[in-house]
């Protein structure tokens, strides 16, 4: 249980509030002190005055993933009092505003209240009401300081680097503030509590960085010259960050002009043509978007596609479908960018797990779309790419020269190289390039209407299908140069769990609870569509591998059993969809649920024997629906659903509320 | 098929322009468009600026849609590179490449189809960038792809071949162009290529996004009685605005004309455009007179064409992004990466 260098806390505020600089203090001042910790700010599409919540979650043994059992709640929203206050753990904390009084029916005799007059005290010391409410926050923090020992000079020179000199008045204002908490936590209570902080020396070589930023980073290292976006959550970081870069690094020292374009684009389908003109010149260029921009630019990504002009796009996923929840996380593009585009479509993407690796597959993803000559996709999320993570110092090596791929140079065509567009010249499905502008016998007709090997146009089916076939070898060949899947194999394991991107930590964590659980298991996090050889063979080993992924549909299962070899019997899915990170103990929980459906005592076989035929549900709470699509769980987004035409075995939920 | 190929024959005596080639070194593919399509005949005109104004074949860009105008590119300049996008999306294209290579010479070609229904707000952000091309919109109030739609450029009572007659009120790209700020907006019409060729030349030296509205009528569909865009009716309603000569640098200045007849107007490279025949109250490098003038014109039945309204600053896309004057495209690599120190010093931001 939780303890020294082992809690969660959540904050609950009101957005605009400026409670989210107050929490990222707390947090930095955590990763100053060479503790583990992670951020997950659960905000709302709104500006100012809707619920926010900011959960922190301190490791000592370096877990990462978002922990749903909280040991303190900060409750500073009369909104969400009642729900603040029912998450809290039996025994443990609510920090609370008590300026006013907390109304009975709130209370809870198995948590202890730590009342702080945070707004008294504020307008004791602060005049205006928008300090008041800054300084309030800053208050709250000064009390946790106290509670959890928080090292206060830590928390003191964060602050002299964030206002500095030239906002001494600021600087001032906010550690008066963290005093009057600090102050008023330690006269009152008697810290520190048993959830503490130690100091330890595990963030050394670390950095706390959102996904995004490390995207925009890898784009500015891997040589990117043209972004144009349109404006969308939760992506519109990356292409901010990369400008801001832009404008430090790209600048010419002499004439102050700039080495890179970036253009907002009108719309999404504009974004996605200005970056494939680009591609199409010879530019390293992107787009960066979420889910529903990705519908918008499907048309364009087919172009791209069969055209094979190399472009990369981000797509920062969020809850779907439609609008959805914009500021919730989720993995439901998975098929969508797997097979973006009407006809027969196939793209390369790649699925990092934290910033750390948006940093360095935006750079790889910049070589494959020139290598292969085609759109790649870095497929990440709202919680990686918008919450600050601990992750280890990004590397570069200053002889990484960018893979152009196959363009052939003026000299060459000059010295009468064949250029035929769309000829499979070496095998291995990449035909040559050439560029615009560079040499006369380089010209050809890039056109989304049929075209033979030739670059001509045809209506023909045997020139037509000699091109399309040729874009299936392209796409199985860049199966051994994509990123190979990252597997950890545990003595004595016979089952498999398998996942992508964010749900990494959650479910590297939830491993090594189920080994001490008596249920080892082998692991596999795969990083790329299409699926190197790695994959399915992994797939092929156990009898049963657990598919953990953040979609309803359990897409990722799906585009298993669709581009690798294995059966549906040896899959059984685990899904959380409901907008929050996925949680070890949601993994823990399912896996243990569906190992005990089917009798089994941890092995495969026995698990296995539960599966029937498509459509059988078996959820954990109810009888299952029988073929046919019933419902097999209880009403609402908490109960465990089998589908219709989906996965034989399988644990999935909304993870509505807080768990 | 959307092309034949065409036998490349070379008589010594045809004229030559600076870079030692002939008109026929400028002609793309044989067009299987309708015998008669306007669009041949623009597609002519393009082949004669082209080559009037030596411009280095593979050096241009050249870009389309979808739909009848999209297929002409491949019949004019076969050694510039071509790109046949999707349907209403060329601008975002020329826009992107443009960004990342400024030293090509861009065309566009588009319909009235593409470019005022599906593609309405790409022309649109295309002429408020500014994006350094001659964007060409063959205009003939119909669908011909599709055999005979009407489209958004179709005049209230104009009569569709099936007898349908349009009720909506049309959008004029020209008028739209003007409301937009663009910085060259001209009107042509492709049965008359005397005057077309010095307004395609101006517009392709223009810096900055030129539009050319060439009324070019479809036979097929669009060009019988009842129709506006047919090619007795623009003969007999367009009236020529103003006549605009081109005068590219380093071309002799050939005094033709009395002094007090002609409004010279420099552009950014130095060339000259020559408005001959201009009416009272009307300056073509005064948007809002071009308008109101063009406006006018329409409502007393007119059809004005020529080049309406230029303005001669020269600042384009590139101007607002900040973009150095080398072709994004050219820079090194050692010129783009920060390097590994510069890692170091961005990382310790997030400490």
């Amino acid at each position: 249980m939780s303890g020294v260098n082992d809690l969660a806390l959540k904050i609950a505020t009101v957005n605009g509030t400026g409670s989210a600089s107050a929490n990222g203090l707390l947090m930095q001042s955590i990763f100053r002190m060479g503790i583990p910790v992670t951020g997950k700010n659960v905000f709302p599409s709104n500006i100012q005055g809707l619920p926010t919540w900011y959960e922190i979650r301190v490791s000592g043994e370096g877990w990462t993933a978002r922990s749903p059992e909280y040991d303190l709640v900060v409750a500073m929203n009369p909104a969400t009092y009642a729900r603040d206050i029912a998450e809290v753990q039996p025994g443990g904390w609510v920090l609370h505003d008590s300026s006013w009084p907390l109304a009975r029916e709130l209370r809870r005799e198995d948590v202890t209240f730590l009342g702080v007059p945070l707004a008294r005290m504020g307008s004791e010391h602060f005049h205006g009401s928008r300090t008041l409410i800054l300084m309030k926050n800053v208050g709250y923090v000064g009390a946790l300081a106290a509670l959890l020992e928080v090292d206060r000079d830590v928390v003191r020179s964060l602050l002299e680097e964030r206002f500095g000199e030239k906002k001494r008045a600021l600087l001032d204002a906010n550690f008066k503030a963290f005093d009057l908490g600090f102050e008023f936590a330690r006269e009152h209570f008697e810290p520190p509590l048993p959830i503490r902080l130690s100091p330890m020396d595990a963030t050394r070589d670390s950095v706390l960085i959102d996904g995004n930023t490390a995207a925009a980073i890898g784009c500015l290292y891997a040589g990117a010259t043209v972004a144009s976006w349109y404006p969308i959550t939760p992506s519109t970081s990356l292409v901010q960050a990369f400008e801001a870069y832009a404008n430090r690094y790209r600048k010419d020292p002499e004439t102050g002009k700039l080495r890179v374009a970036v253009i907002q684009a009108e719309d999404e389908l504009a974004a996605a043509g200005m970056a494939i003109g680009a591609g199409w010149m010879g530019a390293r260029s992107f787009t960066s978007t979420s889910g529903a921009g990705i519908s918008l630019m499907s048309e364009f990504i087919g172009l791209a596609y069969y055209t094979e002009i190399p472009v990369v796009f981000f797509d920062i996923q969020r809850v779907g479908p439609s609008t959805g929840m914009p500021t919730r996380t989720q993995q439901g593009d998975i098929l969508m960018v797997a097979y973006a585009s009407h006809g027969d479509t196939k793209h390369i993407a790649l699925f990092p797990a934290d910033p750390k690796e948006c940093f360095e597959l935006a750079v790889a993803a910049f070589d494959l779309a020139e290598r292969f000559q085609t759109p790649v996709f870095v497929v990440s999320d709202l919680d990686i790419g918008m919450n600050d993570w601990v992750v280890p110092r990004f590397e570069w090596d200053d002889g990484y020269r960018p893979d152009r791929g196959k363009v052939l140079t003026a000299g060459e065509l000059e010295a009468g190289a064949v250029f035929h567009r769309y000829e499979d010249v070496d095998g291995d499905g990449i035909p040559w390039r050439t560029l615009p502008g560079v040499h006369p016998r380089g010209a050809f007709f890039t056109r989304g209407s049929g075209h033979d090997r030739y670059a001509r146009y045809t209506e023909d089916a045997g020139p037509y299908t000699d091109v399309v076939d040729r874009l299936t070898r392209k796409h199985a060949t860049a199966a051994a140069h994509v990123p190979a899947p990252v597997v950890a194999r545990r003595p004595g394991a016979s089952l498999g769990l398998v996942t992508i991107g964010g749900c990494d930590a959650a479910c590297r964590e939830a491993v090594h609870h189920l080994a001490e659980r008596g249920v080892p298991l082998d692991y596999m996090r795969i990083r790329a569509f299409p699926f190197g050889d790695e994959v399915g063979a992994f797939l092929l080993e156990h009898p049963t591998n657990f598919i953990v992924e953040q979609n309803r549909d359990a897409q990722l299962h799906h585009l298993l059993l669709v581009e690798t070899a294995v059966t549906r019997d040896r899959l059984a899915s685990v899904r959380r969809y409901g907008g929050l990170p996925l949680s070890a103990v949601h993994v823990v929980d399912d896996v243990l649920g569906l190992l005990r459906e089917s009798g089994g005592n941890g092995h495969g076989a026995a698990v296995a024997g539960a599966g029937s035929a498509a459509g059988t549900a078996s959820g954990a709470r109810g009888p299952n629906g029988g073929g046919g699509g019933g419902r097999a769980g209880g009403p609402g987004g908490e109960a465990r659903r089998g589908r219709g035409a989906g996965p034989s075995r399988s644990a999935g939920r909304g993870d509505g509320g807080g768990s | 098929m959307t092309h034949i190929e065409k036998p490349r024959v070379h008589h010594p005596a045809l004229e030559q322009n600076e870079l030692g080639l002939t008109r026929r070194d400028y002609e793309g593919r044989m067009s299987t468009l309708c015998a008669g399509c306007g669009h041949d005949s623009v597609t002519a005109a393009i082949i004669e600026t082209f080559w009037k104004l030596s411009v280095p074949p593979h050096r241009v860009a050249k870009l389309s849609g979808i739909g009848c105008s999209a297929k002409t590119p491949t019949y004019f300049v076969k050694e510039a590179h071509g790109f046949n996008a999707v349907h209403g999306r060329m601008p975002s294209l020329v826009t992107g490449g443009n960004a990342a290579n400024r030293d090509l010479v861009y065309i566009g070609i588009s319909g009235d189809g593409d470019s005022l229904s599906i593609g309405l707000g790409q022309l649109c952000h295309a002429i408020r960038r500014n994006v350094d091309m001659l964007y060409v919109l063959e205009n003939n109030g119909v669908y011909g792809l599709t055999k005979g739609q009407f489209s958004a450029s179709a005049d209230v009572g104009s009569v569709a071949k099936t007898g349908e007659v349009n009720r909506q009120r049309p959008i004029d790209p020209v008028l739209l162009a003007l409301s937009l700020g663009a910085s060259f907006v001209a009107r042509g019409f492709s049965g008359d290529k005397a005057q077309l060729v010095p307004i395609l030349e101006a517009g392709l030296r223009h810096r900055g996004l030129a539009l050319v509205d060439v009324i070019s009528p479809c036979v097929t569909f669009n060009d019988h009685e009842g129709s506006t865009k047919s090619y007795r009716y623009t003969r007999e309603h367009e009236v020529e605005a103003v006549e605009a000569d081109f005068v590219p640098l380093r071309r002799e200045l050939t005094a033709e004309y009395e002094a007090g007849d002609v409004r010279e107007v420099a552009m950014h490279d130095g060339s000259v455009v020559r408005f001959r025949k201009v009416p009272a109250h009307y300056d073509p490098t005064d948007r809002d007179a071009a308008y109101a003038y063009v406006r006018g014109r329409q409502e007393a039945g007119e059809v004005p064409t020529g080049l309406l309204h230029l303005d001669p600053t020269g600042q384009d896309m590139h101007r607002a992004l900040g973009t150095v004057e080398t072709p994004l495209v050219d820079l090194p690599f050692e010129a783009l990466c920060p390097g590994r120190d510069k890692l170091a010093e961005i990382l310790a931001a997030f400490r």
